[in-house]
């Protein structure tokens, strides 16, 4: 097996590094939006629930947690690997997710929110048209953190025998007893994919940057 | 005068312990412009936040166009848009233009058409002297400009009257008058206005009646002349005192006829 071979074969599990992240990363960010939202308006009740969902998810070690839902949701439903992966990821990034939603909510003025239901809004549009669009763009320098970590995180499913970039290092680094070769082969391959969502979200919020404001 | 557009009876507020304002007794009628005026923490504000439901009141009553407005079933959110509100610190939204804070509350609560809000928009910006700021976002506008967006904001939406919370405390001096005179052209207009202000020279010129609330009651209301000029209550007078000393008489705009005569309100040395 040549080198061209041998690289070839590691980068090819980019594809379901990618498709981890892709799903985890949605996903996460749809439950942890929706449960930041009960965490800041849903009273007292809500509150409390999401800083408990918060303190146990953020508890446990990911790889321990993928285990878990894995095992759990896979007596229930038949789901490949890759999928069982993909989710867990997702759940445990939400709790990361509603923190990082959470503090952007709150950094958002509270007049916002009065001015807005002056004019007439309803509680939910206010926080749709007035709040949530300050508050994302708040969000998106510590969220470039949570997505180089579940980008990184994304490497646990190798566990659960899903073909992603460690994998593949770590199998062919075995054939070949080349492991240095496939491990910086591996971690290249995860610079690279961190350093451009890092580029492209700096970009992101850059562009949606309110003119006028520091 | 008609019924009155907004009649407040035997209102009450506490937060917790505190008792912030109570018996508070007020009519409002079509076309008028009323001046709060009194001490800081006396309950101005929560009082205009109670008007239009930001905050509820505990006891007694508020009507609005002869529909009681703080009563259990009512539609909060459709009384907000019949009264419009302008803040001490604007408090626009930061993430949109002028054009789009005047919009927003005709496309998502009156569910105007784009294209008809942006006309409304702009003709309320215009109102204001502010149709070529309307692609500037808050940040890009001066403080009285952003005061102004405020007053189109709330005017967009075709209130019956309007709730001025000090619209001009926190601008510099110099902003000042632009905004005195937004509102006073808005009660020329025959808008109907509810001030909480200090400005003196804009309460004689432009008040119906001014009202005096300190304590978290009102002491004395009346015409700006008989308020101004002949109160009857000693702690009108010794307020009245004060803000001219804090706020300076260089008023903008000429007093009124009848009014060069030297204020009647020095209060004695010994007069608490
Ligand atoms: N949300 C709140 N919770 C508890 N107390 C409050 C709240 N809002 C206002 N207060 C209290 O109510 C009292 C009246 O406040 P308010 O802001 O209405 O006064 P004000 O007359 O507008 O004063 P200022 O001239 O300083 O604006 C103050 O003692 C204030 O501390
Ligand atoms: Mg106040």
């Amino acid at each position: 097996m040549n080198a061209a071979n041998f690289l070839q074969y590691i980068a090819s599990g980019t594809a379901y590094t990618l498709g981890v992240t892709l799903i985890a990363l949605p996903l996460g960010l749809l439950i942890g939006l929706v449960l930041a939202l009960v965490y800041v308006y849903g009273g007292k009740a809500g509150s409390r629930s999401m800083q408990a969902y918060s303190i146990v998810l953020r508890g446990i070690p990911p790889i321990v947690l993928l285990f878990i839902l894995y095992f759990v949701v896979s007596g229930a439903i038949n789901l490949s690997p890759f999928t069982a992966g993909a989710l867990a990821l997702g759940i445990v990034s939400s709790a990361y997710q509603m923190e990082i939603i959470r503090g952007a909510i709150l950094s958002v003025d509270a007049g916002q929110m009065m001015a807005a239901r002056a004019v007439g809004l309803s509680r939910l549009e206010a926080i749709r048209s007035v709040v949530l669009p300050q508050a994302f763009r708040h969000a998106i320098a510590p969220w470039s953190n949570e997505v180089a970590i579940v980008i990184k995180d994304s490497s646990l499913v190798y566990a659960l025998g899903v073909p992603e970039v460690l994998r593949r290092a770590q199998l062919i680094g075995a054939s070949n007893q080349n492991y240095l070769l496939a491990y910086g082969a591996a971690a290249t391959i995860y610079f690279i994919l961190v350093w451009l969502a890092n580029k492209s979200l700096v970009g992101l919020e850059k562009r949606l940057a309110i003119p006028g404001s520091h | 005068m008609d019924e009155a557009i907004l009649k407040i009876r035997q209102l009450r507020k506490h937060y917790g312990e505190n008792l912030i304002f109570h018996d508070i007794d007020l009519d409002v009628a079509e076309g008028e412009t009323i001046v709060i005026i009194g001490p800081s923490g006396t309950g101005k504000s929560t009082l205009l936040r109670c008007i239009n439901l930001l905050t509820h009141a505990d006891g007694g009553e508020i009507w609005l166009d002869g529909q009681r407005i703080n009563a259990p079933g009512v539609d909060e959110d459709l009384v907000r848009q019949q009264i419009g509100m302008v803040f001490q610190n604007f408090l626009l939204f930061n993430h949109l233009t002028a054009l789009e804070n005047v919009k927003l509350g005709l496309t998502k609560v009156k569910k105007m058409k784009d294209a008809q809000a942006t006309q409304k928009a702009l003709s309320e910006l215009q109102r204001v002297g502010l149709a070529d700021r309307a692609h500037h976002y808050p940040g890009q506008l001066s403080g009285g400009q952003q005061q102004r967006v405020g007053i189109a904001r709330a005017l967009a939406m075709d209130p019956r009257i309007m709730l001025f919370d000090e619209p001009t405390s926190a601008l510099d001096p110099e902003l000042i008058g632009e905004v005195l005179g937004v509102m006073r052209q808005l009660a020329e207009e025959g808008m109907t206005m509810l001030c909480v202000t200090h400005e003196m020279g804009f309460a004689r010129e432009v008040a119906d009646k001014i009202v005096f609330m300190e304590k978290g009651s009102i002491v004395e209301q009346g015409s700006p002349e008989d308020l101004m000029y002949r109160p009857e209550h000693p702690r009108t007078r010794e307020f009245l005192w004060k803000i001219t000393e804090l706020y300076g008489q260089q008023q903008e705009g000429a007093p009124a006829d009848g009014f060069e005569a030297e204020p009647a309100w020095k209060p004695n040395e010994d007069e608490v």
